[in-house]
């Protein structure tokens, strides 16, 4: 291959999150502060953005169904061109941001990054960062499927305007941003003040960094994440204190005390699989339920495979590649988790549970 | 033999032209390189996105990132056609009698030679805009297919629909035929020359690999040449209905390595192939024979251009290797 289309890809973050949750200020943050790194912007408009950048390109946000007859396979024909047109010169920037307006669905962005090759080749979609508005989730919720649709979607959570709600309100927020999400990482955040380090180059979309990086991620112990609480419900819903400020690591999360969520997550948790069994079945799974999925990622011991294997999938695209080896003492088990809409608890358990290999099997593999 | 004279230049090539017998080398960086008595250069644009040539007044047309859509003329002087602040100018191309198309969001504009300019608002953003090659006619890609617009005449348009994202667009030298490349590994075709009230005859030109880039017609029209695949693949269009049921060419094939730009000759029925390796063969339609123009160089070839007589092609690459071949030697 030659030398250009050998270069590293370039990664490219999302900003997600509902009007006034505190994008541009991020934004901003991020375009002004000296952390030698230049960045190529995206955004709908330029509206409140008052630095002056030749690399901030605005783009009307353009959905594209694709035709295969998916409904799903969506992808956002703007960032095709304006991604193609920017990587025509790679060497004036270190990463792309891509703002999104409030009400925008994340997935058509992300599946930009797996759908289109020429997109594909030269870039790299590096987290799906969600900034939340600590105060008016509870309302957002309410009103719009978009915002929960943000959270479930993000890899980085930034649970934002936390001076503006009591510590209790703000547990409660972040309990609910949890049940929606389990998998994220969640910062709480004021006039959006973070580290930058936790929101840019996070390769949290390439589920083998995010392994390396964090590897309690899909740690989470099994909780019913989808307790369902009746119209009286007023029994004591449990909340863990939190008493710094990032979160990590996830292993706490307790039912939502918010009545608005449609988004659950279903996390199973298996032994050895046996890959001609697994494969038709995330196959069949994906291509019946891919409506219905947001994202799924998992970790998979395959019978007599000495390495991990990492899956991930954004509606009906699914990619899994070989990890590393296991680790002497490492338990071998596998860990999948789906979050979506209308999962079937029952049914994914049971026939992911009928992935697994048989010890007779062993000899065949 | 061929010869090649190189030109170095930094980076990705946008597009190459001559003027009269200048080769011109327009650098996505905003550079306009010329070969006239030694290497001149001009700074006209922050940021290059588009540059066709203007047949009609032999000067160049190109649109920037930084809004503006610039005439450039053999000597190098640049004039300001258009300029809107803040706007990514993509596409613009060449009509007839002075007229300059170009493009952002979802208007397209036409400025004619005394200066008016008539706007063609779509609903979806204009991907691709071309001139009609008899009448005042523009055609402007679109997502579910192309509208026809009459520039002098306000009217409803003429609307090709065809499900999908369509990228680009051109018109046949003889006018009968449409053609847009897509988002998905197509080109979709459309008949123009159908009776008033007959149903409209769609051809799809499909089995690509990947994405169509560049297309490029015969003299007079008879083939299509297209980007795409390991192959240039070259559609027949001699025939009354077009490509329809018909196979296509497939010139320069190569194991594992994808045509990246097609440039047919401006005489005879061959066409220079430019692939992702920087390698240039040229093809004869007749007999498929192959001369070797270039061997691969250090980017893909992202443009091609020959002269008026066809003895000399100006070509570019995506890592700014360009240069001028005399076929003739």
């Amino acid at each position: 291959m030659t030398e250009a289309s050998k270069a590293k890809p370039i990664p490219v973050t999302v900003l997600t999150g509902y009007l006034g949750a505190g994008k541009t200020t991020l934004l901003n943050r991020i375009l002004s502060e000296n952390h030698g790194r230049k960045y190529a912007v995206i955004v709908n408009e330029f509206g409140e953005i008052g630095i002056d950048n030749d690399l901030i390109v605005e783009s009307d946000e353009e959905i594209y169904e694709m035709n295969n007859g998916c409904v799903c396979c969506t992808v956002r024909g703007d960032l095709i061109r304006v991604v193609e047109g920017l990587m025509r010169r790679p060497g004036r920037f270190d990463g792309i941001i891509v703002e999104t307006t409030g009400l925008a669905d994340p997935v058509p962005v992300a599946q930009t990054f797996f759908m289109d090759d020429d997109v594909r080749a030269k870039t790299e979609l590096d987290a799906v960062v969600a900034l939340v508005d600590a105060k008016h989730l509870p309302l957002r919720l309410k009103d719009s499927r978009e915002a929960e649709d943000q959270i479930a979607f993000a890899d980085v959570v930034l649970l934002n305007k936390t001076d503006l709600v009591t510590p209790e309100e703000l547990a409660k927020v972040e309990a609910t941003v949890r049940v929606i999400n389990p998998s994220a990482r969640i910062h709480r955040t004021e006039r959006s003040e973070i580290d930058l380090t936790k929101v840019l180059d996070q390769g949290a979309f390439n589920l083998e960094r995010a392994l390396e990086n964090d590897p309690h991620f899909l740690d989470q112990d099994d909780h019913d994440h989808d307790h369902e609480c009746g119209p009286d419900c007023n029994h004591d819903h449990h909340h863990h204190d939190h008493d710094h400020h990032d979160h990590d690591h996830h292993h706490d999360h307790a039912p939502s005390p918010i009545h608005d969520v449609t988004v659950q997550s279903v996390s199973l948790r298996g032994g050895e699989m046996n890959p001609d069994r697994f494969f038709p079945w995330i196959q069949k799974i994906t291509q019946t339920e891919g409506p219905n999925i947001l994202r799924l990622k998992g970790i998979i011991a395959f019978k007599g495979d000495e390495e991990r294997y990492v899956v991930q999938g954004v509606h009906m695209i699914i990619e899994g590649d070989h990890q590393r080896p296991w680790k002497d003492g490492e338990k071998r088990e596998s860990r999948l988790v789906f979050i979506g809409r209308e999962l079937d608890r029952e049914k994914l358990e049971r026939t992911f549970k009928a992935c697994e290999a048989a010890p007779a099997e062993a000899a065949a593999h | 033999m061929p010869t090649v004279a190189p030109l170095d230049l930094e980076g990705h090539v946008a597009g190459v032209a001559f003027l009269g017998d200048v080769p011109f080398f327009a650098e996505s960086s905003g550079l306009i390189h010329r070969l006239d008595h030694g290497h001149k250069t001009v700074e006209a644009h922050g940021g290059l996105l588009s540059c066709v040539r203007d047949d009609a007044t032999d000067t160049l047309l190109t649109g920037g990132e930084d809004g503006k859509v610039l005439r450039v003329a053999l000597d190098g002087t640049t004039t300001e056609i258009a300029s809107v602040p803040r706007k990514w100018i993509s596409q613009v191309a060449a009509g007839p009698q002075g007229a300059v198309g170009y493009a952002y969001g979802k208007t397209a504009h036409v400025r004619l030679a005394d200066g008016t300019v008539k706007d063609f608002a779509e609903e979806r953003t204009v991907e691709g805009i071309a001139f009609a090659p008899k009448g005042m006619r523009i055609a402007l890609a679109r997502y579910n297919g192309v509208s026809l617009h009459w520039v002098a005449m306000a009217g409803q348009p003429t609307e090709l629909e065809w499900k999908g994202a369509h990228t680009g667009v051109t018109f046949s030298p003889d006018g009968r035929f449409v053609v847009t490349t897509m988002q998905e590994n197509a080109l979709h075709g459309w008949k123009l020359d159908t009776k008033p009230g007959a149903e409209t005859r769609h051809m799809r030109m499909t089995g690509y690999p990947a994405k169509v880039k560049s297309t490029s017609w015969s003299a007079k029209g008879k083939w299509l040449a297209s980007s795409g695949a390991p192959a240039a693949i070259v559609w027949p269009f001699h025939a009354k209905d077009g490509p329809m049921g018909k196979a296509p060419l497939e010139l320069g094939t190569r194991a594992n390595m994808m045509v990246t730009q097609v440039s047919c000759h401006p005489i005879e029925e061959i066409a220079a192939i430019g692939y992702a390796d920087g390698m240039i063969l040229v093809v004869r339609f007749a007999d498929s024979k192959e001369v070797l123009l270039r061997r691969p160089g250090k980017g893909a070839i992202t443009a091609m251009a020959w002269n008026r007589n066809g003895r000399q092609l100006a070509f570019g690459s995506e890592a700014g290797d360009c240069g001028v071949i005399d076929i003739a030697g």
